[in-house]
């Protein structure tokens, strides 16, 4: 990429921030306009990366850099009503519902009904004009760092949701967090700002569900800051399933206190360029972290996956299972790097990551990163990359099932340990159709109606 | 119902079959005996349709059709069975998904409805209990966690479900204790009538005590070199195999 690309993009958002600015003028000063310019010195500083720089060795932003992406602040909302929405959703299971258009809270759009006490579930906008002091300490904690496109997220972010549940408080039934992005006249920037507090011994489900809509091309750069208390556990479900066009970028950064469990879910069914970046870091002792991840990419779309997993105390489980289904021209990436602080002794890593390429023509990069500096861990890695078992396929087709069903028994399969794990029974079913849909597969159900 | 006729073929460029002919007809039950390499396990795959293994010469009719013009599948729906010697793991499919799915393509290629979920429940329970077998290994993914036993078992409880015209079994008594080489056998005969016909293919004569054959035949080097009734099974088990795979070296010489 030339520098030219990256100056000229940092200049059409920069110009952006004086329009905003002027629009929000008037409005108190609070966190957000604090961390605007903050952000904006950092974001000024820093260059989009291009592909020497290790991070993003495997990822070409060109594509997004092209675009002169409008903060969705700055354009006039799509409507939608609760009925049309409705096909955008997981179902067949009760929840409490946050959506967002383009980064935007839709109160209209969204049921928290009957909440229990002691949570607080909503949008960022709207706790800052309430309720600052709820999360003035943990806003912006950790994910803006050194990368420019959290702190691009940071200039733009003007919502984003916001979960907080009080010591000991235990979910009845998870959060769905609808994020619908898209524009049908202009190429939207959508910036949320996104917050997740368990108090010690409270329990979470949260399904963060991105789909896209219209048909110009937009651009999800989000952040979700994650903070676990003691004895907390958080079931965490991430679906990316977007335009095919569209450009993903999300960093999730979570800090755990002892004795909590994060299970995360990271299911990409692809866009043209998606990023994940997932990090964990382990800040008391004995707490369990479960990263399952599942990836298909088609035709040019690029998926990549970066996790790590920082152990810090001593004492702590990882365990890491990333599954990619690759077709057509597409490219997928994992990065998987597992960091034992010295001192952190007693530590139990584990990594495996599998990809299975449908076409001759798709891609995997996978990098395991093992940076050890205790001396009592157990820390393992594997990989593994092939195509669909022939060996398999033939069994499967002498029984006298077509080959094109033949080879999705076998996806199904691949992906089933991922899949089986989650906890949520309707959601399996609808990810597995997915599945299917997305690849222009013949479906497999395993059911016997 | 099977007709061979100087089938060759290799396997990664090599050559394994070298001139097979086998004449197999409604109601028998041919047994395929030779050592280690000696291609039987190549001929069962061959039949079946194993993409792994080139056809090189001659000709497979099965029923009429000319078998080598069929992919693996359409031979299943014509009536052609395999028992595997190495069965595969499914994980996340159930047994009985898998054997509707299945027996519905077959149904569907001979113009049949498909069957109800209370046929296929009966079926299953019929068939399972003829093989002994839990209805939690029934519920279970195909094969996985399965013990080696189980595993062969399972490919029986298939044949048994499928019901083929012909069924191939490819070394199911490697690995079988004797009471599951039993039930094993048990099932087979149950599946067999004067309508259908079975291979068996198998290193030991051990299995063929309970499947009974109308014909052995000694396959040594890709050929059928000696073909007899079920007493040539016994002189095997006695003698072994050098005696037949030596002479025809040196008649082969002469």
């Amino acid at each position: 990429m030339n520098q030219n690309l990256s100056e000229k993009a940092k200049g059409w958002y920069l110009q952006n921030i004086d329009i905003l600015s002027k629009r929000l003028n008037g409005s108190s000063k609070n966190l957000l306009s604090e961390l605007r310019e903050k952000s904006k010195k950092k974001f000024l500083e820093l260059d989009f990366p291009n592909r020497k720089n290790e991070e993003w060795r495997f990822t070409d932003v060109t594509p997004i850099l092209k675009h002169n992406f409008i903060p969705s602040i700055l354009i006039d909302k799509t409507k939608f009503t609760p009925e049309e929405i409705k096909k955008y959703l997981f179902t067949g299971f009760d929840f409490y519902l946050l959506t967002f258009i383009n980064g935007i809270f839709e109160e209209d759009l969204s049921d928290l009904k009957n909440l229990p006490n002691g949570l607080i579930a909503g949008s960022l906008n709207k706790i800052l004009k309430d309720k600052p002091e709820l999360i003035h300490d943990n806003i912006d904690k950790f994910s803006v760092e050194q990368n420019i496109f959290n702190a691009l997220n940071s200039i733009y972010a003007y919502d984003g949701f916001v979960i907080i549940a009080d010591k000991n408080v235990v979910l009845d039934k998870p959060v769905q967090i609808l994020f619908l992005n898209g524009n049908n006249e202009n190429e939207v920037l959508a910036s949320p700002k996104n917050l997740i507090i368990a108090n010690n011994n409270s329990q979470l489900s949260v399904i963060v569900n991105y789909k896209g809509f219209g048909d110009k091309n937009y651009f999800m750069n989000s952040t979700v800051d994650v903070f676990i208390g003691e004895s907390a556990l958080i079931d965490y479900y991430k679906i990316q399933d977007e335009n095919d066009d569209s450009f993903h970028i999300e960093k999730i950064y979570a800090v755990q206190n002892s004795k909590s469990i994060f299970n995360q879910f990271n299911i990409s069914f692809g866009g043209s360029l998606v990023r994940n970046d997932i990090n964990s870091k382990l800040d008391g002792e004995f707490t369990e972290t479960h990263y399952y991840g599942l990836y298909l990419a088609q035709d040019n779309q690029h998926v990549s996956n970066y996790t790590f997993i920082d152990h810090a105390k001593p004492n702590c489980m990882s365990n890491e299972l990333y599954k990619g289904i690759l077709d057509d021209n597409s490219h997928g990436v994992f990065n998987g790097k597992i960091f034992v602080r010295p001192g952190a002794q007693k530590t139990n890593a584990y990594q495996q990551n599998k990809a299975i390429l449908l076409s001759k023509d798709a891609k995997i990069n996978t990098k395991p990163q093992l940076e050890i500096f205790a001396d009592d861990v157990k820390c393992t890695h594997g990989a593994a990359v092939g195509h669909l078992d022939e060996e398999a396929e033939f069994y499967i087709r002498s029984r006298g099932v077509p080959q094109e069903l033949a080879k999705s028994i076998l996806i199904r399969a691949f992906a089933y340990d991922v899949i089986e794990s989650m906890k949520i029974e309707e959601l399996k079913e609808q990810i597995n159709h997915r599945i299917f849909e997305r690849l222009h597969r013949v479906e497999f159900q395993n059911n016997l109606s | 119902m099977l007709v061979i006729k100087n089938l060759h073929a290799n396997v990664e460029g090599k050559e394994i079959l070298k001139g097979i002919n086998l004449e197999v007809k409604a109601g028998e039950i041919h047994a395929i005996m030779g050592p280690n390499g000696s291609g039987k396990s190549t001929l069962a795959n061959v039949l079946a349709g194993n993409k792994g293994y080139e056809v090189t010469e001659g000709e497979i009719w099965f029923e009429g059709k000319n078998l080598l013009e069929l992919e693996p599948e359409e031979r299943a729906r014509e009536g052609l069975f395999l028992a595997f010697q190495y069965p595969i793991e499914i994980p996340g499919v159930s047994n009985a998904t898998f054997l509707k799915t299945a027996i519905n393509e077959k149904r569907k290629h001979l113009g049949l409805p498909e069957l109800t979920p209370k046929e296929f429940l009966d079926l299953m329970r019929e068939k399972s209990k003829i093989l002994g077998m839990d209805d939690s290994l029934i519920s279970r993914s195909v094969n996985v966690g399965f013990s080696g036993g189980e595993k062969k078992r399972n490919e029986i409880f298939q044949l048994l479900m499928i019901n083929p015209k012909l069924a191939i079994l490819d070394e199911t008594d490697s690995g079988l204790d004797i009471d599951a080489l039993k039930i094993v056998a048990n099932g087979v005969n149950v599946f067999h009538n004067d309508e259908n016909a079975v291979i068996v293919v198998t290193h030991y004569q051990r299995l063929l005590n309970y499947i009974v054959p109308d014909y052995v035949h000694v396959l040594s080097k890709g050929k059928i070199v000696k073909s007899g009734g079920k007493e040539l099974a016994l002189e095997l088990e006695e003698k072994g195999y050098d005696w037949i795979t030596s002479d025809e070296l040196e008649s082969q010489n002469a």
